[in-house]
């Protein structure tokens, strides 16, 4: 229990230390103090122009299509381009739908085992491609975001953004990162499978790859796409304690910068600070549950005659200890990266309660840069009934909320359960969701709950247990991603954009002030009133029946 | 105080709760729900519930008498909803009834171009229309008066029986619709087109006709439309679900879970609060020409008190007399006195007071008035001309000594240092010194700016008084800033500086020249002694003409949403001990360790959705006398305030539906409801 605890403070805590500077150097980054690496990213693109909030969408907008067309095209014809060794052959056009969607979406759900599916150069040139440029259009959004809302006359230029935030965020970290890992042991080849004798003298084909380099960014970005199908509870993606213990921490490093990156940009580190506690908070409430919840053995152990108090040991990598499992879970389900360093699905019925009402939520850090705006949506609708509440038409940073702002962040906030449960009811009542389930009952309900809110969260973690590369899968949950992921960011942008237009107001002892602890209550309160109930009649249904039914 | 004082009795009076009563099912009609989206839905579930329920009596289906309940309290939430609406509206009307008759029965003398008067009905007068007011006749139309004096009562309109002098010219020549001369005759140009004056608008506004809603009720709406489909979803998707773990849930729960999540309380109050708010306001003789001017008096971030009346009691006394070098102390007190013997000012009289000895005025005595020109006054009396007033003003008078001149000055400049206004005083041509007239500060006045301080308002003292006067006026009353020598250019240029830094700025005025900044402020009170021209400017009519209500004005402005805020709050934080008490009841058939839920103990599914559906209805008329009231308000700081309605809305809303909840379910089991 004691390493449990300390492992877990010593990575959250750590990592919360290294993402104070980070911060600050984003926001540095962010507010052109490189003049000259700004030189060159402007002149790359031939000039950046200021961009109000509808360029800067239109502009982010036409860059991920590009993207999307690219990585559709290079997917779809992988079987004819080089860099090949394994020789993959063509995959299914939904497929290739479902894998580009979620790549480009910053998703990383994956209806595929990587090793079996994706040539080299699709996996590096196509895949490996996204999970930059995916994070750096979710870190550059935050920061026009920032900008608008701080103060700024204009958004800034998207295409110097998402060069910052390539080049001088993602890129370094990733080198890091990927040299570290792959000292401890994960490969970085461009040579075919390895063939080999094992000691049992069969023989046996061992994939491998330039998986260094896909691991590293695959955390930081928060995309948690693997390279190969188990994904981080595969040896060759995470060998060692200490690989684990680093790309956890790689894992919640840049969405935690991106809190204070948002507070230095908007000239309120305090608020940040407040933003981040109620982050911090949910965090470490969910941390406790699931840790807590599978001290408990597996459902298998209820009727048998057997002591078993070493905890719920099923679907763990147990070279990396079992606290590890519980932990990963839930970090990759708060901030939206959604690699597995556990089964989900073996979880038990409560843990596995978690990881989904962390991807309701979506914002407990949330991912790169979008984390933080889906926290804006929450903190949009908090402000507004605690500004009532202390007697005040309500007030963001002196930006008056009124109808119009109120309109778009509830359409935004609806979108979320909207794609989560519809997707679910649908694929629940009929044979498409039906059929493809390894459990009956409760927990077949979970696992489908579970790809919708993974897919809507633009998360990628997969409960498993799911024979999701069906052609209804593959365009459902793509749509869902690509909904889930662009509603969010272009609606805050525009409800920044609307906020922009008006005359700001003074702040006074009569304001309600977002740099109070009681702010962060009131956040706290809506985020669970707003984020929560809804999701309450499935969780319900799901994991909780199953709860209460096995686990008696 | 006619109105004041009966906005005090009881909400539920006998007679505004009958045709509140009939008024709820009047409000049933579809194009009146429609503008209150979630208790349109409501209406739309409950008309579906009613649909099943004559279906499932025409074919005999069980659970008819379960059923019939729930449609009754769907409905029931509905009724509680207009109820709320049409009980606010309720006590504006008979307010406006009597207004009306007033209007009606109004007739006008119209002077002819030739200058016969021909009577005719009021209604018929137009703009730029002459009209005659005699002894005892009522004002036909508002305008303004062009020749004549009268004093005239305007009880009618405010309530207050004294009667006011009305006069052409200056800032006293506006006279409303209604009100009754009582002495004398005036001319009056009708200013107002019929329709559009300002009995008409009082009457919209206290019917609440004109109400439109507020950019914060819109938010609001939005928001609450947006829980809606929320919930919506939350539960349309239940079908989907229950039919995979092979079950059913019947309709009629379906739309009991729906309606007891979606925010009915806050909807259903909305509207009421809003028209209580302007109540508020109008019971406290206010005229707010709109809701937004009512929000928006919350939002005040500075507020421009004129010193005199509102700061300072109005009349300024005697405390000292200074006489110059040389000058025996008996002649200045005598001087002082015989000079303000005809001077019945209180400020007169306290210069009296104070010198002391003989009150009559000597027969020979001939006394000089006050004239804005000279600005002196004094007394003629054989051999003696003794003249007192303003230091400049006297200055002028003659040529004087310089070392006197010198002399007085610092006398005068001490004074107005402390806060004071000196007024010379000479006898044939010697000078013998000054008169210290005091401000005297309103008596808890300077609590009020600390508190308003607290709440994070900024007041600004508007005086004419020179700068050393006013600073050390503003220092002993505590507000935060002052305008000294204040031209109503000055008042416009501070009023567009506070707003250029984000400030909401109210304030109050009556003179003409007062238009510009009070239509400039935020917040713009204009009295009703004003002129046509500052009514007109300003977004409210304070109908006692008192400019210290603008604090108070302030405070109903945040009460208003504060309320709306709170309720909200309290709305939402119901829906957890909702689901408790309803997702057991509805689940526990597909799976049945789900009863684990029932937290609440309550007796069966059908008395625990029955339980919900009901607490959801009744809390509705249960919180109407706070909806109408407004939630308590102290000023306080905007962190304490959120704390305090936060844990009183928030955790009171957690916990009271849970305790409502079980306590019906008792009753409805008791009874064998259900």
């Amino acid at each position: 229990m004691l390493s449990a605890i300390l492992t877990t403070i010593l990575i959250v805590g750590g990592t919360a230390l290294l993402a104070w500077p980070l911060g600050i150097y984003m926001a540095g980054l962010f507010s052109g103090r490189f003049a000259s690496a700004d030189g060159l990213f402007a002149r790359t693109v031939g000039g950046a122009p200021e961009q109000d909030w509808k360029q800067y969408s239109i502009a982010l907008f036409a860059f991920n299509i590009v993207m999307f067309g690219f990585v559709f095209a290079l997917l779809a014809t992988q079987h004819m381009l080089p860099f090949n060794p394994d020789g993959q052959g063509a995959a299914s056009l939904d497929l290739v739908f479902n894998t580009t969607a979620s790549f480009t979406t910053n998703t990383n759900l994956q209806h595929y085992s990587a090793e079996s599916t994706w040539s080299y150069l699709a996996q590096i040139g196509g895949l490996m491609w996204l999970q930059f440029v995916s994070a750096a259009t979710g870190i550059a959004a935050l920061a026009a975001l920032a900008r608008g809302i701080g103060g700024k006359p204009t958004m800034g230029n998207f295409f110097v953004d998402v060069q910052r935030a390539s080049f001088c965020v993602l890129l370094p970290l990733a080198m890091i990162v990927a040299a570290v890992i792959a000292l401890n042991g994960v490969p970085m080849t461009l040579q075919g499978a390895a063939q080999v004798t094992t000691l049992e003298g069969v023989a046996q084909t061992i994939a491998r790859g330039p998986a260094a380099a896909f691991v590293a960014i695959k955390q930081l970005g928060t995309n948690g796409g693997g390279f190969f199908g188990p994904n981080s509870t595969h040896p060759l993606e995470n060998p060692t304690f200490w690989s684990n213990a680093f790309e956890m921490v790689a894992i919640i490093l840049i969405p935690m910068a991106c809190v204070w990156m948002f507070g230095r940009i908007i000239g309120r580190p305090k608020h940040a600070m407040v933003v981040f506690g109620v982050m911090a908070a949910l965090l470490l409430i969910k941390l406790v549950a699931s840790v807590g919840f599978e001290t408990a053995p597996t459902q298998a152990f209820m009727d048998l005659p057997v002591t078993q108090d070493v905890g719920n040991l099923e679907g763990k990598e147990l070279r990396l200890g079992a606290t590890t499992g519980p932990l990963w879970a839930v970090l990759t389900t708060s901030t939206s990266n959604g690699s597995v360093g556990a089964m989900h699905d073996s979880l038990n019925p409560l843990t596995g309660l978690v990881p989904m009402a962390g991807m309701w939520l979506n914002e407990t850090f949330g991912g790169v840069g979008v984390g933080m705006i889906n926290m804006f949506l929450y903190i949009v609708v908090a402000v507004f009934v605690a500004g009532m509440m202390v007697g005040r038409t309500p007030e963001y940073l002196g930006h008056r909320i009124e109808g119009r702002e109120m309109r778009l962040a509830v359409l935004a906030l609806i979108s979320h359960p909207v794609l989560i449960l519809g997707g679910t009811a649908l694929f629940a009542a009929t044979a498409w969701g039906q059929d493809t389930l390894n459990n009956a009952g409760a927990h077949g309900f979970s696992e489908i709950l579970y790809e919708f809110s993974s897919a809507a969260a633009n998360n990628g973690s997969g409960f498993e247990g799911l024979g999701d590369n069906t052609v209804p899968w593959n365009i459902a949950t793509g749509l869902v991603m690509l909904i889930g992921r662009y509603l969010p960011i272009i609606v805050p942008l525009a409800i920044v954009g609307s906020l922009m237009a008006k005359r700001r107001s003074a702040e006074s002892a009569g304001t309600l002030s977002v740099e109070s602890s009681t702010f962060g209550v009131m956040l706290f309160i809506t985020i669970l009133i707003f984020g929560a109930l809804t999701f309450f009649p499935a969780a319900a249904l799901g994991p909780i029946a199953e709860h209460l039914t096995s686990m008696r | 105080m006619e109105r004041a004082t009966s906005g005090q009795t009881g909400l539920f009076q006998r007679e505004l709760v009958v045709p509140a009563m009939r008024d709820s099912f009047a409000k049933l009609d579809p194009r009146t729900l429609v503008r209150n989206p979630v208790m349109f839905v409501t209406a739309i579930v409950a008309t579906t519930a009613t649909v099943i329920l004559l279906r499932g009596i025409a074919t005999g289906a069980e659970d008819i008498g379960f059923q019939a309940q729930l449609v009754f309290w769907l409905w029931l939430t509905v009724l509680f909803g207009n109820f709320a609406e049409a009980l606010a509206e309720g006590r504006g009307k008979a307010q406006a009834k009597a207004l009306r008759d007033t209007k009606e029965s109004l007739v006008a003398l119209r002077i002819g171009k030739t200058g016969d008067t021909e009577k005719i009905p009021a209604t018929q007068l137009r703009y730029g229309d002459i009209v005659l007011v005699c002894e005892g006749q009522q004002i036909p139309a508002d305008g303004e008066v062009v020749a004549g004096v009268a004093s005239v009562n305007e009880a009618a309109i405010t309530g207050e029986s004294a009667p006011v002098i009305r006069e052409a010219g200056g800032d006293r020549s506006a006279v409303t619709a209604g009100t009754t001369v009582i002495s004398d005759e005036i001319r009056v140009k009708v200013t107002a087109e019929p329709g559009s004056g300002f009995l008409d608008r009082m009457i919209a506004l206290v019917e609440g006709a004109s109400r439109q809603k507020t950019p914060n009720e819109i938010a609001l709406t939005i928001l609450l439309t947006g829980l809606t489909l929320i919930f919506l979803v939350a539960v349309g998707t239940l079908p989907a679900f229950a039919s995979y773990a092979g079950g059913a849930i019947a309709v009629p729960v379906l739309i009991a879970l729906f309606v007891a999540l979606i925010p009915t309380t806050i909807s259903a109050l909305l509207s009421a609060i809003g028209i209580a708010g302007m109540d508020r306001l109008i019971r406290f003789n206010v005229l707010a020409k709109s809701g937004r001017a009512v929000e928006a008096a919350g939002d005040v971030g500075t507020l421009l008190l004129d010193k005199t009346g509102t700061i300072t009691i109005g009349d300024r006394q005697a405390s000292e007399f200074v006489t110059l070098p040389g000058v025996a102390e008996t002649d200045l007190l005598e001087a002082a006195r015989l000079s303000s013997l005809a001077d019945t000012t209180p400020e007169g009289r306290s210069i009296v007071a104070l010198a002391g000895g003989e009150e009559a005025l000597p027969s020979d005595a001939e006394p000089v008035a006050f004239t804005a020109q000279t600005r002196v006054s004094g007394v003629d009396l054989p051999g003696r001309i003794i003249r007192k007033g303003a230091v400049d003003a006297v200055l002028k008078l003659s040529d004087y000594p310089e070392d006197t001149v010198l002399a007085l000055k610092k006398i005068t400049d001490r004074i107005a240092q402390a806060g004071g206004t000196p007024l010379a005083v000479v006898e044939n041509g010697r000078l013998l010194g000054a008169i210290h007239l005091k401000d005297i500060i309103k008596t808890g006045i300077r609590e009020r700016f600390v508190e308003l301080r607290r709440m994070g308002i900024r007041t600004v003292m508007i005086t004419g008084d020179n700068p050393l006067t006013a600073a050390a006026i503003a220092a002993e009353a505590g507000v935060d800033d002052f305008l000294a020598e204040a031209t109503p250019e000055d008042k416009l240029a501070y009023i567009r500086k506070e707003q250029a830094e984000g400030k909401l700025v109210a304030m109050c005025g009556d003179g003409t020249n007062d238009a510009p900044a009070l239509a400039q402020s935020d917040v713009g009170v204009a009295m009703n002694t004003g002129t046509q021209a500052a009514r007109e400017a300003g977004n409210m009519v304070d109908l006692d003409s008192d400019p210290t209500k603008l604090i108070e004005v302030v405070g109903i402005g945040k009460q208003l949403l504060m309320t709306r805020g709170s309720l909200t709050t309290f709305s939402i934080a119901n829906d957890v001990a909702k689901y408790f008490a309803i997702l057991p009841a509805i689940f526990v058939v597909l799976y049945p360790a789900l009863g684990t839920l029932n937290v609440m103990g309550l007796a069966s599914p059908q008395s625990a959705i029955l339980s919900a559906i009901i607490f959801n209805a009744i809390i509705i008329p249960l919180l109407v006398p706070l909806a109408l009231k407004g939630v308590a308000y102290r000023p306080m700081p905007a962190a304490s305030q959120l704390l305090r309605n936060l844990g009183i809305y928030g955790v009171g809303g957690v916990i009271a539906p849970f305790v409502g909840i079980k306590l019906i379910d008792l009753a409805v089991a008791g009874l064998g409801l259900a």
